[in-house]
C-alpha cells in the first residue's frame, strides 16, 4: 500500500498557488528547501482561509497526522467549512476488506465449552490468529481511510465501551462490534448505547450473558452507570442492583453467538432505578439513564478530553452537553459544538494533548506518507506502546493522556521513529507477548501464534520506507514550514538548518513536542 | 527499641496488639524519611505459580488424592517441617532456609479473587480491591508519598521486560538490558520544563531517562552462577546495578511460564529451578558486595493454581498461593496458614494472608514508611524481618 497516494486522494484537488498565512517563516529549515524559503518570505497571506496552523490543528486533532496535501487542502477553507467537510464526509463503513475468518461464524461458544483441552487450544489458537488478522485490518483502515475522524471515533467508542479479546475470545464477535461502533461512530449516542448493550461481545465481556433472575450479575449494570452513561457518584449501589435485575435474560445463542433474550432467566419483578419504579426491562433502564442530564455531560466531557484539552471549561462543556442532548444525542452535533468552540481553537490549548499510540504510529506513517506493506507490524508496535487494539487493559478502557508516556513507552516511540526513518526494523517489544506464557507446548497454542506473528511482523517492518526528500519537497512546494507541518507545539530542540532532509525529519519526530497533538 | 523489633514482638502478641502496634508504628514511621538504602526486589511468577507443588503439604492425605498424577512423591521432597516440604527443584534455596534467610508465606491472596490473568495481576500491581480499578502501581504511590533521594538513578527499574508492573505511573525505568537501554537512551531529549502540562510530563520522562542513563552501569558483565536465560540475565543486571551504587530503591523482575494448564510437572520443575538458582546466585553476588543485608526479595503472582489437577496433567487458574521472602535481614520460617484442602471454595483455596500485608511489610518494615496511605487501608505487616 502507498499511504501517499491515499493521502493525495484524501486531499482531493489542490491549488498550489494559494497558501496559508500560518506558514510564513521557518520554511527553509533545510538547505535544499531554499526555493521554498524564498517563496515563504515573499508569500502574501490568504485572507479567507483558516491557514496552515489551524488546518494542521484541526486535522491533527480529528484524524491521524495529516499529510502535506491534506493540510494544504484545508488551509484554504474557513474553520466552519473545515469542520463541515470533516463531519459531512464521515463514513460509516470501513473500506478495507475484512479478514475472511471474521466473516465466518467462527467458533461457537458451545463448541469451545465442550472441547477437550487440546481441541480447545486449537480453537483458541485459530481465534487468536484471526484476532491478529482483525488488528491488521483495522490498522489498514486507519492508514488508508478517507475519513480519519470515523476511525478516531470508532477507537474512541472502543475505549468507552471497552471490550477485550482476552475475555471474549470470539473474533467474529469483536469484528461485528467494531462494525457497530463505526456505524454509530458519529450517529446517535442513544442508538449506540442500546446496540452495544445487546452486542454479544459486550454481553460476554461484562457477564450479562450469564446473569439470571435470582442470581443477577451486577458487572454490566455497574459499568453502564459509572462508565457508559452517568459517571461516578451519580447513582447508588441500590440502583446498580435493581438495574442488574432488568438485564437478566439478555444472553447469547450458544450455537450462533447471536443476541438472545431468555424469558425464563429474566426477572420480571418491580425495580426502582434512579427513583423510577416499574417492571423494567433492560431497554427501559437504558432510557432512564439517557434521560439524565448527567449522561450527556459525562460523554461530552470525555469527548472534550479527546479533542479539545485535558480539562474542560465548565460553562462551555455545559453548553456542548446541552446541545448534544437537545439534538437527540447526535454525536456529530456534539462534535460540531466542540470543534467550533473557542476553546478548541484557543492558542493556549494547542499541543496540550498526548497522542495515543494509534495516533502516533498511524499518524507518523500517514503524515510522512510512508510506503508500507503488511499493516500487522504496526498493530504490534501500537500494542508495544500500550494500545493493543481489541484488548483494552480493563473495562475502563485506556486511561490515555499523560499515562501514555512513561520511560518505556517514550523510548519505544522514539525507537519506532528512529527505525522508520532509517528504514530498519523497529525493536519495540509488543506488550501482546509481555504476558507470554510457557516456553514449551507441542500444540499450536495461542501464545505460539502470537510469537510467530510477531517475528514475522518485525521482519516486515524492515520494508517500510519514508521518502524524506519527497516530504520536504512537498512542504516547500506548499510554501509551508516543516516544523509547523509536523509539530503541534514549538520544537523543544531547535533544528539545525544545515541538516539533510532525513536528519531534519528525524530531529522533528524525535522532538518531545512530537508526542503532542 | 527499634521499630521493626516492636512490630515483630507486637505481632507475636496476638491480633489486637498487633493491630495497635502496627498503627503506632505507622504513626512513628510517618515522622521519618523512608529508608531507600534498602532495596526491594520483586520477582513476578508470571502466569500464576502452583503453590501446592512449591511448598508441598505432603502430610495432608488430600494432597495426593487431589493430584493423582501431579502429587510429588514424599521421598523426592525437601522436607522443612513436620508437614511441609519444598519441591526438589528448589534445592538451591536450602542454604538460605538453613541460614534463616528465607521466609515462606502461605495462603497469600485476596477477597473475591479474580481468575483472569490480566485482571488479577492488575489487582496485585495496583494493590486495588477486587472490584476497584486503579491506574498506578502501588510502588508509584509509595514513591509519590516518599520520593527517593535526588541522587538516585531512578526510584525503580523493571528488568528484562518492558512492562513496569507495580512501578507503572512512577518515574521508573524499564531496563530490557543495560546495554540496550544505554543505546536507546541516546534518543532522549531532556530540556528544562516548559509549555503545557502534557509537554512538561514528556520532558520530565525524557529527563528521567537521561538521568538514569547517566547513573546506571553501561553493561552487565558476565559472571556469577546465574541460570541461563532472560531471568538469570535480569538478576545479573539487578546485582550489577546495585553493585555500581546507582541508587535504585525497587527492582522488578519477571519469570514467565507458570500458567501450567497441561503437562505441568517438567515445566514447573524447570521454572522453580531457575527461580531457586537465580535467587541463590543473586544472593552470592550481593553477599560478596556486602549488600545482602540491605536487600529484600519478594515473590508475587496473579494467583495460585486450582487444588485439584485437571485432565491434562496440569492445573487451572486458582487463588491463594505461597510466596517467598529472602534477604539478609529476613527472619526465616513459615508464615501464614497451611493450605486448607478440606475447605476449598469452588475447588480453590481460601486465602489466609492478604497480599497487601506483604506490601505493608515492605513499606513499613523495610522502608519505614506509613503503608496505609499507599495501600488505601490498613494491612498488618508480617513479622518476617529481623532488626
Amino acid at each position: 500500500m502507498d499511504a501517499r497516494s491515499t493521502a493525495n486522494r484524501a486531499a482531493g484537488a489542490v491549488e498550489p498557488s494559494r497558501r496559508a498565512p500560518g506558514a510564513s517563516g521557518m520554511c527553509g529549515i533545510v538547505a535544499r528547501c531554499a526555493l521554498g524559503f524564498a517563496l515563504c518570505s515573499a508569500a502574501p497571506a490568504l485572507a479567507s482561509g483558516m491557514g496552515w496552523d489551524d488546518a494542521r490543528h484541526l486535522l491533527g486533532r480529528t484524524g491521524f497526522g495529516p499529510s502535506v496535501a491534506e493540510i494544504r487542502d484545508f488551509a484554504v477553507l474557513t474553520r466552519e467549512q473545515g469542520v463541515e467537510r470533516l463531519l459531512s464526509g464521515a463514513r460509516t463503513e470501513a473500506a478495507a476488506a475484512p479478514p475472511a475468518c471474521a466473516l465466518q461464524a467462527g467458533t461457537s461458544p458451545r463448541a469451545l465449552r465442550a472441547a477437550s483441552v487440546e481441541a480447545r487450544n486449537a480453537l483458541l489458537a485459530a481465534e487468536v490468529r484471526c484476532g491478529l488478522a482483525l488488528r491488521a485490518w483495522w490498522t489498514r483502515e486507519m492508514l488508508e481511510t478517507l475519513s480519519p475522524l470515523t476511525e478516531r471515533m470508532t477507537l474512541f467508542w472502543h475505549g468507552h465501551f471497552a471490550t477485550s479479546q482476552r475475555k471474549v475470545r470470539f473474533t467474529a464477535m469483536l469484528y461485528r462490534q467494531n462494525l457497530l461502533l463505526r456505524r454509530h461512530a458519529l450517529g446517535r449516542f442513544d442508538e449506540l448505547l442500546h446496540a452495544v448493550s445487546r452486542d454479544p461481545a459486550m454481553l460476554l465481556y461484562l457477564d450479562t450473558a450469564t446473569s439470571r433472575a435470582g442470581r443477577p450479575n451486577e458487572n454490566f449494570a455497574r459499568e453502564l452507570m459509572e462508565l457508559f452513561t452517568l459517571g461516578e457518584g451519580r447513582y447508588g449501589e441500590q440502583d446498580v442492583r435493581e438495574a442488574a435485575r432488568a438485564f437478566t435474560g439478555w444472553s447469547i445463542d450458544p450455537e450462533s453467538g447471536a443476541f438472545l433474550q431468555r424469558p425464563f432467566a429474566h426477572d420480571g419483578g418491580t425495580k426502582t432505578v434512579l427513583g423510577r419504579t416499574g417492571r423494567f426491562e433492560g431497554a427501559e433502564v437504558l432510557d432512564i439513564l439517557l434521560a439524565e442530564p448527567a449522561t450527556a455531560l459525562h460523554v461530552a466531557g470525555k469527548l472534550w478530553r479527546e479533542f479539545v484539552a485535558p480539562q474542560a471549561h465548565a460553562a462551555e462543556l455545559e453548553r456542548v452537553a446541552a446541545r448534544f442532548r437537545a439534538s437527540g444525542y447526535r454525536i456529530d452535533e456534539a462534535l460540531r459544538a466542540l470543534l467550533s468552540s473557542a476553546a478548541f481553537w484557543a492558542p493556549q490549548n494547542r499541543g496540550t494533548l498526548v497522542k495515543s499510540p494509534a495516533e502516533f504510529v498511524v499518524g507518523t506513517l500517514r503524515a510522512l506518507e510512508a510506503r508500507i506493506g503488511d499493516p500487522l507490524p504496526y498493530a504490534f508496535v501500537m500494542a508495544g506502546l500500550g494500545q493493543n487494539l481489541f484488548a483494552p487493559p480493563n473495562v475502563k478502557g485506556w486511561p490515555g493522556g499523560e499515562a501514555w508516556i512513561d520511560s518505556a513507552t517514550l523510548l519505544a516511540r522514539k525507537q519506532f521513529v528512529e527505525r522508520l526513518l532509517r528504514g530498519e526494523a523497529t525493536g519495540a517489544t509488543p506488550a501482546m507477548t509481555a504476558a507470554a506464557l510457557p516456553a514449551a507446548g507441542r500444540a499450536q497454542t495461542p501464545q505460539q501464534v502470537i510469537r510467530e506473528a510477531r517475528r514475522g511482523a518485525l521482519r516486515e517492518l524492515a520494508s517500510s520506507r519514508v521518502d524524506a526528500e519527497g516530504w520536504f519537497a512537498r512542504v516547500c512546494a506548499a510554501q509551508a514550514s516543516p516544523q509547523r507541518t509536523l509539530l503541534a507545539f514549538e520544537a523543544v530542540t531547535p533544528a539545525s538548518a544545515a541538516a539533510a532532509p532525513r536528519e531534519a525529519l528525524r530531529a522533528l519526530a524525535l522532538d518531545p513536542a512530537y508526542q503532542l497533538k | 527499641m527499634r521499630r521493626r523489633e516492636f512490630v515483630t514482638l507486637a505481632a507475636g502478641a496476638g491480633l489486637s496488639l498487633w493491630f495497635h502496634g502496627a498503627r503506632a508504628a505507622d504513626a512513628r514511621a510517618a515522622g521519618r524519611r523512608a529508608d531507600y538504602r534498602r532495596r526491594l526486589v520483586l520477582i513476578e511468577l508470571n502466569g500464576g505459580n502452583d503453590g501446592l507443588n512449591t511448598l508441598v503439604p505432603f502430610a495432608d492425605p488430600q494432597y495426593a488424592s487431589l493430584r493423582p498424577r501431579l502429587a510429588l512423591a514424599r521421598e523426592q521432597l525437601l522436607q522443612i517441617s513436620e508437614r511441609e516440604a519444598l519441591h526438589p527443584a528448589l534445592a538451591a534455596l536450602l542454604p538460605l532456609w538453613q541460614a534463616g534467610e528465607l521466609a515462606l508465606v502461605q495462603g497469600v491472596g485476596y477477597p473475591s479473587p479474580n481468575l483472569s490473568h490480566f485482571r488479577s495481576i492488575e489487582i496485585w500491581d495496583t494493590a486495588s480491591r477486587a472490584e476497584e480499578y486503579l491506574r498506578r502501581g502501588w510502588l508509584a504511590r509509595a514513591f509519590e508519598a516518599n520520593p527517593v533521594p535526588a541522587g538516585f538513578a531512578a526510584p525503580g527499574v523493571s528488568l528484562g521486560g518492558q512492562s513496569l508492573g507495580p512501578l507503572a505511573g512512577s518515574r521508573s525505568i524499564a531496563l530490557a538490558d543495560p546495554e540496550r537501554f544505554q543505546r536507546q537512551a541516546r534518543l532522549a531529549a531532556p530540556a528544562p520544563a516548559r509549555g503545557p502540562a502534557a509537554l512538561r510530563h514528556v520532558l520530565a520522562v525524557e529527563a528521567d531517562v537521561a538521568q538514569a542513563a547517566a547513573r546506571l552501569p553501561a553493561a552487565a558483565p558476565a559472571g556469577g552462577n546465574f541460570p541461563a536465560g532472560p531471568f538469570g540475565n535480569a538478576l545479573r543486571a539487578a546485582a550489577e546495578v546495585a553493585q555500581a551504587g546507582s541508587g535504585v530503591a525497587a527492582y522488578r523482575l519477571s519469570l514467565g511460564g507458570f500458567d501450567t494448564h497441561q503437562n505441568q510437572a517438567a515445566v514447573h520443575a524447570s521454572l522453580l529451578r531457575q527461580l531457586a538458582e537465580g535467587i541463590a546466585a543473586y544472593r552470592a553476588a550481593m553477599v560478596a558486595a556486602g549488600l545482602w543485608d540491605d536487600t529484600l526479595v519478594l515473590t508475587y503472582a496473579e494467583f495460585g493454581r486450582r487444588a485439584a489437577e485437571n485432565g491434562s496433567s496440569g492445573t487451572d487458574h486458582g487463588t491463594a498461593s505461597v510466596h517467598f521472602a529472602a534477604g539478609g535481614r529476613v527472619h526465616g520460617g513459615l508464615y501464614g496458614e497451611p493450605p486448607r484442602l478440606d475447605r476449598l471454595e469452588n475447588g480453590n483455596l481460601p486465602f489466609a494472608v492478604d497480599f497487601r500485608s506483604l506490601y505493608a511489610t515492605a513499606l513499613e518494615g523495610w522502608w519505614s514508611m506509613p503503608s496505609a496511605p499507599v495501600l488505601n487501608g490498613r494491612f498488618a505487616p508480617l513479622p518476617i524481618l529481623r532488626a
